[in-house]
């Protein structure tokens, strides 16, 4: 896919996001109440576009460091930098138990590190899952919290290790609607 | 459309309904039935009330008097609720009407709205009686030193009165919204479908039901498909099938256990890659399921086709037709105008020879299936001129639009035909537009 296709891909993803979001907040006020079905088609296609929203963005991160995209990346990400510096080595012991040998990877891993403290923070305890706090969180798709590690160029993403918070703000999303469509029942 | 002395034409009969543009909500049809014998049309509408219509039986020996269907009787069967314990208003729009075959001079159907099905009786009386003894007919009570003498009482006929009374409520069995409603050959029991479970009633038993189907998961989070249709077999009171959002129907068999969870047939087939979508979930959804006549076949709707399924084949249909092809390539828009969620019914002809279904602008389609024909018509008040013939449609979808033809972006989205019905024996048809119910025969040459 290249870098056009990628980035039209990303702005449809978006906008449908967008959209369902926008469309799963109206269903809580309709009348009758909360339709399961419904629900649960929209939660289908917000999953759909949020996979290929990463996925886009992955086809073209290596391809255009500097690509508009990116930017949104680079603000949010640039408070964690100079945390960055502190954290390598207790961060060590984790990168050691992952099947990277990538000499970046710890930086990354860092970053990822740095975005679950922050989370945890956030929340207190990740196992609660505060509602509240991720429905802030991903109100609109330009604040998703999308805190990936902003890569060097040449480096590789490789699979975040379990409760990194991408896969948390990912997972988030989609639990996030299931989760605030089915209390009711 | 072949039928005996050539091609079928359908003739527009009659309009019943407001012929307002500003459509109140509440008249807003949501469901349309004809009875066993199709003297009786049954709608009901989003304020919770049910409309009869009856057939005036003229002279059937000179076919060309046309039977027209009046109003026999209206009742509010349903009315709003509110569940205190969740904060949820409960709507009173009649999700379905499924009439009981008669057995007696009383009629009865089950209408439904997302929490509570209703048996209605619905009777006539036209014969008062007249001459008490102690009262006199106006109801006084006479004064007993008046009387005199003794008198029978005797029956005089009256106008015709219609009265509709609910004889049971079956009520707090389901948690989640009733789809369907479906009444068993056996004619004691029936089934009622909600987004995850299926109930089995007795017509005579209000204060319990059995649960059949239950694929509610022990994690909600985990749900990934909801039940959408379900219906009883027409002949054989132990089957039942249940239609689901990914696109698969399951038969279940009730004698196998009690719980119906593992299905006896599963029908689905496989997607066809090139048709991949964001979209491709939610059009895949059944929104109808229906058992031919005969009970050999069953037919569903999804968003953009109709299929017919042999009940020995589970891995395809063996019909397929494509009701709006055109809009798959629209189907980001009507996701956003919310069309995409529409359900369309679909119906069978009386000997399974034609099935129908609605679409938008207000078109709906035929499909012949022995002579592989199919038609696109329209309920309009454009074309309700008394037995004015209805001329087929055509939607162009690119390229050079010719005479007659109508273009994809200029279908009206927001007059949709979601529900049809066909007269179990003659071919006499009612389709419901937005809040206009239009009735449909074919021109007897």
């Amino acid at each position: 896919m290249n870098a056009t296709t990628a980035m039209e891909v990303n702005i449809e993803a978006k906008r449908i996001l967008a959209v369902s979001i926008s469309k799963l907040y109206a269903s809580r006020t309709q009348r009758g109440g909360l339709r399961l079905h419904r629900s649960l088609l929209l939660s289908l296609v917000m999953r759909s576009a949020r996979d290929i929203y990463h996925s886009s963005r992955e086809c073209e991160a290596p391809s255009c460091a500097q690509s508009a995209p990116e930017e949104p990346m680079e603000t949010s990400s640039s408070p964690e930098e100079p945390i960055r510096q502190p954290e390598p080595e207790p961060q060590q012991a984790t990168a050691g138990s992952e099947t990277a040998s990538d000499p970046e990877e710890p930086g990354s891993e860092a970053e990822e590190y740095d975005c679950e403290i922050t989370e945890d923070k956030e929340n207190m305890s990740p196992e609660r899952q505060s509602r509240k706090r991720r429905g802030k969180a991903s109100a609109a798709p330009d604040f998703l919290p999308s805190k990936r590690a902003r890569l060097e160029p040449g480096e590789e993403r490789h699979a975040a290790p379990l409760g990194s918070c991408r896969a948390g703000a990912g997972d988030s999303l989609t639990t996030l609607s299931l989760n605030r469509v089915i209390p009711a029942f | 459309m072949a039928g005996p002395g050539g091609d079928m034409q359908w003739c527009f009969s009659q309009v019943k309904g407001a012929i307002d543009d500003d459509v109140a909500e509440a008249d807003i049809i949501s469901t349309v039935e004809f009875n066993h014998t199709g003297e009786l049309l049954a709608t009901g509408d989003k304020g919770g009330r049910v409309v009869i219509f009856q057939q005036e039986i003229e002279n059937k020996n000179q076919p060309q008097f046309r039977s027209e269907y009046n109003v026999y009787s209206t009742f509010q069967s349903h009315e709003p609720e509110f569940d205190y314990l969740k904060s949820l208003e409960i709507e009173e729009k009649i999700n379905k009407i499924r009439w009981l075959p008669q057995k007696n001079a009383a009629q009865f159907l089950l209408s439904t709205n997302d929490k509570t099905i209703k048996l209605w009786k619905i009777s006539e009386r036209d014969k008062r009686p007249e001459g008490y003894n102690l009262k006199e007919d106006d109801g006084r009570y006479k004064d007993p030193n008046s009387i005199t003498s003794l008198q029978v009482p005797v029956l005089i006929p009256m106008d015709l009165m219609v009265e509709a009374s609910p004889r049971r409520v079956f009520a707090n069995a389901h948690t989640y919204h009733i789809n369907s409603v479906s009444v068993n050959s056996d004619n004691e029991t029936y089934l009622s479908a909600d987004d995850l479970r299926v109930n089995l009633w007795h017509l005579e038993i209000t204060d319990r039901s059995f649960n059949i189907v239950d694929i509610k998961p022990a994690n909600m989070e985990e749900l990934t498909e909801v039940i959408t249709a379900s219906e009883f077999h027409p002949h054989q009171c132990n089957t039942l099938v249940y239609s689901s959002s990914k696109g698969t129907i399951r038969l279940c068999d009730m004698r196998a256990s009690a719980l119906c969870d593992k299905h006896s047939k599963l029908f689905e087939e496989p997607e066809n890659p090139s048709n991949r979508s964001f979209f491709s979930e939610i059009i895949s959804s059944i929104s109808d399921v229906k058992f031919s006549h005969n009970g050999r076949y069953m037919m569903t709707r999804d968003y953009l086709s109709v299929k017919i399924w042999d009940l020995n084949m589970e891995n395809r249909p063996v019909e397929t037709y494509q009701v709006h092809e055109y809009l798959r390539s629209k189907l980001c828009s009507l996701y956003e105008n919310d069309c995409i969620f529409d359900k369309f019914e679909c119906c069978w002809n009386g000997n399974d020879s034609v099935v129908m279904t609605g679409s938008y602008n207000n078109f709906f389609r035929m499909f012949d299936r022995g002579h592989r024909r199919d038609i696109t018509l329209e309920a309009s008040r454009e074309n309700s001129k008394p037995m004015q013939v209805l001329k087929p449609r055509k939607v162009c979808t690119g390229g050079k639009r010719k005479k007659d033809e109508i273009s994809v972006d200029s279908l009206d989205f927001n007059k949709k035909i979601l529900h049809t019905a066909w007269h179990p024996q003659d071919n006499i048809i009612a389709v419901a537009t937005t809040n206009n119910l239009y009735i449909f025969q074919d021109k007897v040459n």
